[in-house]
């Protein structure tokens, strides 16, 4: 045997994240190709039905509440289909399968992470963010089963990529002994379930941003609809990229769905890290830092669920609370761990 | 998919579905803006009905949200007290104004407190007249079936063919039977509604998730209650134990204490301990983390009153309980053995003097304070390293945390300590203000230096100071040359079990509240010559995704059931 060095496990883990992190910027390329493709194609059957409309004698511009209510219908059917009966779109398969390979090695370098520790692989800034956006691909992948929402995928695949690449690059930190705080069972239950949370609020946020462009433009095909059909002043909307998804109304029901389940794992999350303070600390609650924050997030989610059945905050005004609810677990995460000073440091940086 | 929607007209009578504040999404809307009625009642009435309104739940939510968030930017007396002080002399011009807007006591600030008391008010004030509701909606029958099912968006229907020879009548109320047995068993409350060659069967599921949704609002005013009751009742004090010093349970003996308002504390429970030994480990030099120290352990024994001695341990994570008072290991450091002796060799003070750590490597700061016994009072400044090491400035510091090369540097100052005058004063402090230097670079005297074992003069021939090596008998080496503190926390806290409990009961309360769904479901059999038409609908209260597959579950079994009911019966 030549006498080079050997690769450590946590070097062979690096490795592997940055092989995971190439192939999901190649899997967010071919989401992004699906999504352009399919646009582009309900655009074309768009532009054909205004033809053969205006052949018929009808004026027409940009798109009717009937194209509307068809295509919410049609996209509402697409995202109920069971895995064996979806739209076989090419480019989603490519992607979706290379998102699998991408999860596969992203895996293997968490747990090869854990071994070489000997501990659980989330006590440190990187390897939250290593076990977090895992538990985000791995909830993105487990929902497919359920619901077609591949439009989501270049969303997660690039939001991963993102994180990953930035963790990696600015919070990698080698294998450390355990601080003697950490040393706890409540390490492995209270920030795994933090992860798992982030990983539903991070679908319920992509889908309450998609909501709002989809109210947006549903708002001016029935302005559109109720002014004169000559009105070419309304801009044919040429959004096709909305035109391939579900309605308003069922991308917040969708992420509604996903928030409460966010929430049940973030008041779990909260309940758990102050039993876990209390066996640390010697109080359960006592306003440090980052206990403020996991409780501003609990209360925007609360509001958010209160906002959502609550007429007059219904709709826009709800999804802001979402995309707002995701802002602060993200500056939790990286601001409130890095910058803000209290008993939670556990970054691992210097 | 379903999902409840606030506009669509519903071709049901509302009748005791949840109660709702009238601006829920699923609640009755109001017609139009009520104006208040005026007088003085009127006011009351429409101010609690804006108080209780979920609108003002979502605003109180959202300020709570925002006005937790200064607390975490400005440092909080009761969180660190420390940053206080560093903050008022980093800013003193900012500190005043801040502190008058109480954003040092955020979470006790009158505005603070404004906020979630309403919000509470607000809950309270929402959740009885629903609780009273859901109570009679419990226990009243399902509404009656609807007489257009088909208008309902989740519907569905079949027909069967009435067996030759067989009574049409009969053959849909048996279709009914067989509909009403197969809701019930599903968990379903059934209603017949019979009329003139139309059966049917009203049922309505999911009582528990407003059950779910009034338990979980009732518990968060648990947890409040808790939280502040639990508060009055609960104390923590501090002490800090060097190796083989005891602790006796009573506010003597705590170096600081705090009650909360209820607590007697002239009955604390009786009970004493000892440190035997203070027990850590480090990550030898050369492995990652080295020099980290880890597995921290004060043993202790124990002794309660008519009890025999027992054996104890406190570890991070792991407190001890000990008679409903639970201890935590909040610190430790090195305690060096100190013998100061006067001219005439007489001891005047011999201590072991917890200094503090200022590093990883344990750098400890330490005074020591002899007021008696001296021709003045003398303070000594010192620090102690474990491994020291000197820099290339000359002075020293400590390289690693175990007792590999300890040494102690001292200097002293002689004068009036200013302990005389009642003002309280810091063991761990020294104030040099009145006191003359007697070693040390700003006075040219070389600062004293002692390795265990070791004795040095005092200046101006005051006598000696020895620096004790606690090394028993027969050991070698520098690694038990220095006794060890620990620093403990006694706490006391009944009201945390109470919030746990309430916590865990809101959490229930939630998972119930937010999944199991809310429905009516109604089956409806027509005479129509010689078939009859089965007719299934469902109506969604409140958020339900699987309502279709619901309806379209209940058709198919009941179809089934039909069909081999008809058949056996043929
Ligand atoms: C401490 C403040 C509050 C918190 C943390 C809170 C939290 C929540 C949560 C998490 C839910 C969803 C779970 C469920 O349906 O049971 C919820 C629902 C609900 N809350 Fe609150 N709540 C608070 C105050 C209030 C107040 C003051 C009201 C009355 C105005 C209220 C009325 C409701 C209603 C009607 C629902 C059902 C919403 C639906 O139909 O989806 N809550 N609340």
């Amino acid at each position: 045997m030549p006498a080079t060095e050997a690769l450590s496990l946590d070097d062979v883990s690096v490795l592997l994240v940055w092989t995971a992190i190439v192939i999901y910027a190649l899997a967010f390329i071919a989401y992004a190709v699906d999504l352009a493709r399919r646009s582009d194609q309900a655009i074309k059957a768009q532009d054909e039905r205004v033809r053969e409309l205006v052949a018929a004698g009808g004026a027409r511009n940009g798109e009717s509440l009937s194209d509307l209510r068809a295509q919410e219908a049609a996209s509402a059917a697409e995202l109920d289909a069971r895995p064996g009966e979806r739209a076989r779109y090419l480019w989603a398969r490519i992607a979706t399968t290379l998102t699998w390979l991408a999860f596969l090695f992203h895996v293997a370098a968490d747990v090869l992470r854990g071994v070489a520790a000997e501990r659980v692989p989330w006590a440190n800034m990187y390897e939250f963010a290593l076990t977090g956006t895992m538990l985000i691909v791995a909830v993105y992948l487990g929902v497919l089963f359920r619901y077609d929402l591949r439009f989501l995928g270049a969303f997660v695949t690039g939001l991963v990529v993102v994180l990953l690449g930035g963790a990696t690059l600015a919070y990698y930190v080698e294998v450390q002994p355990l601080m003697d705080p950490l040393k706890s069972v409540w390490l492995v239950i209270h920030v795994f379930v933090a992860s798992l949370s982030t990983a539903f609020f991070a679908l319920a946020f992509a889908l309450s941003v998609l909501q709002l462009f989809q109210a947006r433009r549903e708002t001016r095909a029935r302005a559109a609809a109720t002014v004169a059909v000559d009105a070419a002043v309304a801009r044919p909307a040429r959004s096709g990229f909305l035109r391939i998804l579900p309605g308003a109304d069922a991308l917040e029901s969708l992420a509604y769905r996903f928030a409460i389940i966010g929430f049940i794992f973030w008041t779990f999350t909260l309940i758990a890290g102050s039993i876990w303070a209390n066996d640390a600390w010697g109080r359960y609650w006592g306003f440090d830092t980052k206990e403020v924050w996991t409780f501003v997030i609990w209360v925007l989610y609360a509001g958010y669920i209160h906002a959502r059945a609550t007429r007059g905050w219904r709709g826009t005004r709800s999804a802001w609370l979402s995309i707002i609810g995701f802002a602060t677990v993200i500056f939790n995460f990286t601001i409130v761990n890095q910058f803000f000073k209290g008993l939670h440091a556990y970054s691992g940086l210097e | 998919m379903s999902s409840s929607r606030s506009d669509q007209a519903s071709p049901v009578e509302p009748i005791d579905g949840p109660l709702r504040p009238n601006d829920h999404a699923d609640g009755d809307a109001p017609d139009g803006i009520r104006q208040p009625a005026l007088g003085f009642v009127g006011w009351l009435r429409w101010g609690w009905r804006q108080l209780t309104s979920m609108r003002t739940a979502v605003v109180l939510l959202l300020l709570l949200a925002i006005a937790a968030i200064p607390g975490s930017i400005v440092p909080q007396r009761t969180a660190d007290p420390n940053g206080v002080t560093q903050y008022k002399s980093d800013n003193p011009e900012l500190y005043p104004i801040l502190d008058s807007l109480s954003l040092f006591d955020v979470y006790s600030s009158p505005w603070f407190s404004a906020i979630y008391l309403l919000l509470f008010v607000s809950l309270i004030g929402c959740v009885i007249p629903r609780t009273k509701h859901h109570w009679k909606a419990m226990r009243s029958r399902p509404p009656r079936t609807p007489a257009r099912l088909a208008r309902l968006d989740d519907h569905t229907e079949a027909v069967v063919q009435v067996p030759a020879g067989k009574d049409a009548d009969a053959t849909a109320a048996e279709a009914i039977d067989i509909a009403g047995d197969q809701l019930r068993r599903a968990g379903y409350r059934v209603e017949r509604y019979d009329g003139r060659g139309t059966f049917s069967v009203s049922a309505e599921r999911g009582y528990l998730r407003e059950t779910g949704n009034l338990v979980f609002h009732a518990s968060l005013v648990g947890v409040l209650i808790a939280v502040g009751v639990g508060g009055g009742y609960t104390y923590t004090g501090q002490d800090v134990l060097v190796e083989g010093q005891s602790f006796v349970n009573t506010l003597a003996d705590y170096s600081s204490f705090n009650p909360g308002r209820f607590v007697d504390t002239e009955t604390l429970p009786p009970y004493s301990m000892t440190l035997e030994e203070f027990q850590v480990s480090y990550i030898p030099a050369g492995e990652p983390g080295a020099g980290q120290a880890g597995d921290f352990a004060a043993i202790l024994t124990t002794r309660v009153p008519g009890q025999e001695e027992k054996a104890g341990e406190v570890r991070v994570n792991h407190p001890l309980d000990l008679e409903g008072d639970r201890i935590y290991l909040m610190g430790n450091g090195y305690a060096p053995t100190l013998t100061v002796r006067d001219a005439e060799g007489l001891v005047v003070f011999s201590e072991s003097v917890p200094f503090l750590p200022q590093d990883a490597s344990m750098t400890s700061l330490g005074v020591v304070k002899i007021t008696d016994g001296m021709p003045e009072q003398l303070g000594l400044i010192g620090f102690f390293y474990p491994t020291a090491a000197a820099l290339t400035t000359g002075a020293l510091t400590s390289v690693y945390p175990d007792l590999i090369n300890p040494v102690l540097t001292l200097d002293v100052y002689a004068g009036d300590l200013g302990i005389d005058d009642g003002t309280p004063r810091s063991v761990y402090t020294l104030d040099p203000e009145g006191m003359e230097q007697l070693t040390g670079r700003a006075v040219d005297v070389d600062s004293i230096e002692l390795a265990p074992g070791e004795t040095a003069d005092l200046p101006n021939g005051l006598g000696s100071i020895t620096f004790e090596n606690a090394s028993p008998a027969g050991v070698d080496g520098y690694a038990e040359s220095v006794p060890r503190f620990a620093s403990l926390s006694i706490h006391r806290d009944v009201g945390a079990s109470w919030v746990l409990l309430f916590a865990v009961l809101a959490t229930l309360g939630l998972l119930v509240a937010l999944f199991v769904p809310r429905r009516r479901m109604w089956v409806k059999a027509v005479v129509d010559g010689e078939t009859v038409r089965l007719e299934y609908a469902g109506l969604a209260r409140g958020e339900d995704p699987t309502l279709r597959a619901a309806v379209d579950d209940v058709s198919r079994r009941h179809g089934d059931a039909l069909e081999a009911h008809l058949r056996a019966t043929d």
